[in-house]
């Protein structure tokens, strides 16, 4: 399992949020209940199994969404 | 092609704007054909476009978004040629967005300026012994680092070589320059005012201790209260419901415009951004006031306290015990004075500590056959006499005599909440010294503001004995106190005020008042920022500033109170604006739209009025 924090542009609105927040859940392989939008703070957190999935593939999923990731860190967990 | 729209956005609702006045000069004093018509269209066109893309997206995540009710109300318009309305709900709706852009870069300007302090550079030894410029992401644990004048200290680190004077404002809210050398601690974000330093890291990145305070804070004004969970939910089906509500009406009515004025009323804007907004100007106004108050349910919780307990030692006392009082019974008070030190500085007692920075300097004798007595003091002898130290115990167990008027001092220093230290040479007695803790500066100030904020009770729980903790009751005006208590008993105490229905806040110094301040509703720490007074409690009293702690109790009430006045505005402005739609003639599509964009606006300046809360 792998602890990701993902700094995106700044958000706008709160749907944006909740767009984000949807679209990131809907992945195999992420952790569900570890997904949080931090609407103020632009940043997504999130655990994901690094063996299911990439870092690159739930960026893709952000950025297909209209909005810019500006840069990732993933940890071991 | 979708994010050129988009990243276009502003750019489009100028555009906008400026279509639509033209439509308007036109109306009133040209009046062509062709004028009347395509502005608006061409407006409508290009300011649909962004907002259902953004539908699009939401729909494809399957959620339902106030851009999908706006799409669907444009579309609508257009269908029955109602192009004035579309060209300006569009619009309207586009520059609420910028608008809510801008003031809320406002608000997250207080965590702005905390990540701009946070190092991005620093220089990096490498192999050959040089220092090189690198990004701070590639400092590990163990490298070493040189920093210059003038440069940030990049991460948490231990000193190697040099001298300098930093400035540790960022982290301790001491402006005062603390110096360091071989072996100081330096933290990341301060600033070496002068010197030069070699240091090895110890902590890098998010783990130092400025890297965990941004992220409390982020994490603070992130974190969602009940109301703002509830207004969530309510939200996420508020919508779809606007949906069937006006398609019913429709369905009856076969008013389209009636259904679709109804879409437009009922985005719910306010309401989403309102609540967050009072929370996030609230926690950045205590930010920048030295109060880390973590999270929007910490307000909610803190802004209902009754009663306020607080730890003696460390809160309301400095923490240092001093020496407060003195009476002498002896001539030779220089050589009384050279056998206490003497005996004192072989001991590592606070109360040693206490006597050694009063006397100062004195001549140190040789010190023999030291003999510590439990709960008594120290027996040795110095110089060939035959010294004691202690409390009026040891005295008795060393048959020295105390006479009439020592017995008279002894009374008034322990009134005075003194611990008591008496000197004897050869059984005979020389010396009587009061030490205590003092109180610090203007907390009796600070516990009258509080007193007016409407908390009934201030309470004292000590570790102290009753007699101490009652004088420091009495002279801050304490409604309680309490002492002999072990930190056990102190949250025990917590709960039972708890189960009397008090809202209760406990105030100590973080570390072994740790099961208070988790049993409490509200823990608050006064730490400068050691890890476990952060992490146990609530509201963080940055650099123990006690005179923080009004500021923080009145900028919660008035973030609450903030927060249900935009609760109260965004509802009613919904309310009033759909019951209109059935009772009034005057209300029309954009004119909803144009109240719906003002009440957006009423809550953020609303919420902003927080930021410059004193």
């Amino acid at each position: 399992m792998q602890k990701a924090v993902i700094q995106l542009d700044t958000l706008t609105c709160p749907t944006c949020a909740l767009k984000i927040e949807s679209a990131v859940k809907s992945l195999n392989g992420v952790e569900r209940e570890s997904v949080s939008v931090m609407f103020i703070s632009s940043k997504v957190k999130l655990d994901f199994d690094d063996t299911k999935l990439t870092i690159a593939e739930i960026e893709k999923a952000i950025t297909v969404l209209g909005y810019e990731v500006k840069k990732s860190q993933v940890k071991a967990k | 092609m979708q994010k050129f729209i988009l990243g276009k956005k502003n750019y489009i609702m100028w555009i906008g704007g400026i279509l639509i006045a033209l439509f308007f000069a036109n109306q009133l004093w040209i009046g062509n054909e062709f004028l009347s018509l395509w502005p608006l269209i061409i407006a409508s066109t290009l300011g649909i476009a962004p907002i259902a893309i953004q539908a699009f997206q939401a729909l494809r995540v399957k959620v339902v978004s106030i851009d999908v009710l706006v799409t669907l109300a444009v579309l609508g318009a257009f269908i029955i040629r109602e192009f004035e309305e579309s060209a300006i709900v569009t619009f309207l709706f586009l520059f609420g967005a910028y608008l809510e852009q801008r003031t809320l870069n406002k608000t997250r300007s207080a965590i702005k300026e905390l990540t701009k302090m946070a190092p991005e550079s620093a220089l990096k030894q490498s192999e050959n012994g040089e220092f090189l410029e690198v990004d701070i992401d590639e400092v590990d644990i163990g490298d070493v680092l040189l920093v210059k004048t003038g440069a940030k200290v990049p991460v948490d680190g231990t000193v190697l070589s040099g001298e300098g004077y930093i400035n540790e404002a960022s982290i301790t809210g001491e402006s005062f320059p603390a110096g360091k050398q071989k072996d100081s601690l330096v933290y990341a974000g301060t600033i070496l005012e002068n010197g030069t330093l070699q240091i090895v890291a110890d902590r890098v990145g998010e783990d130092t201790t400025f890297g965990k305070i941004i992220e409390l804070v982020e994490e603070a004004q992130d974190s969602k209260s009940e109301a703002e969970r509830f207004i969530d939910r309510f939200s996420r089906y508020y919508t779809p419901a606007v949906l069937v509500l006006s398609f019913i009406v429709w369905f009856f009515s076969r008013d389209i415009e009636l259904a679709i004025t109804i879409m437009v009323l009922g985005c719910p804007g306010a309401l989403v951004i309102g609540v967050p907004v009072s929370n996030v100007a609230g926690i950045g106004n205590g930010a920048r006031h030295g109060v880390l108050l973590k999270g929007s349910e910490v307000i909610q919780d803190f802004s209902k306290v009754d009663t306020i307990v607080f730890d003696k030692t460390g809160t309301l006392t400095i923490g240092n015990p001093k020496v407060a009082d003195t009476e002498i019974y002896a001539d030779d008070i220089q050589i009384v004075s050279g056998y206490l030190a003497s005996v004192e500085s072989e001991s590592d007692h606070p109360l040693a500590r206490a006597i050694l920075e009063y006397l100062g300097d004195v001549k140190i004798y040789p010190v023999e056959n030291t003999d510590v007595v439990k709960g008594g003091g120290i027996v040795a002898f110095v110089d060939g006499h035959k010294v004691a130290v202690g409390n009026s115990v040891l005295m008795v167990n060393q048959d020295v005599h105390i006479h009439e008027k020592a017995r008279e001092d002894i009374a008034r220093f322990e009134q005075n909440g003194n611990s008591l230290v008496l000197t004897a040479v050869d059984g005979e007695l020389k010396m009587l010294m009061g030490i205590r803790d003092p109180i610090r500066p203007d907390v009796k100030k600070d516990l009258q503001k509080l007193k007016a904020l409407r908390v009934k009770s201030l309470i004292v729980l000590s570790g102290d004995n009753q007699g101490t903790v009652d004088r420091v009751a009495r002279e801050l005006g304490l409604t309680e106190a309490h002492g002999n208590m072990l930190p056990e008993d102190k949250s025990a105490y917590i709960k039972m005020l708890q189960e009397k229905g008090r809202i209760v806040a406990f105030v100590g110094d973080g570390v072994n008042d740790s099961p208070s301040l988790a049993q409490a509703n509200i823990g608050i720490a006064m730490g400068s920022g050691t890890d476990v007074a952060i992490e146990t409690s609530d509201i963080v009293l940055m650099n123990s500033d006690f005179s923080r702690l009004p500021h923080a109790l009145g900028l919660t009430k008035a973030t609450a109170n903030n927060m249900r006045q935009n609760i109260v505005i965004a509802v009613g402005v919904v309310l009033f604006l759909l019951t209109n739609v059935f009772l009034s003639e005057w209300m029309s599509m954009s004119i909803g739209m144009l109240v719906h964009e003002a009440s957006i606006l009423v809550v953020i300046l609303n919420g902003m009025r927080l930021l410059r809360y004193k």
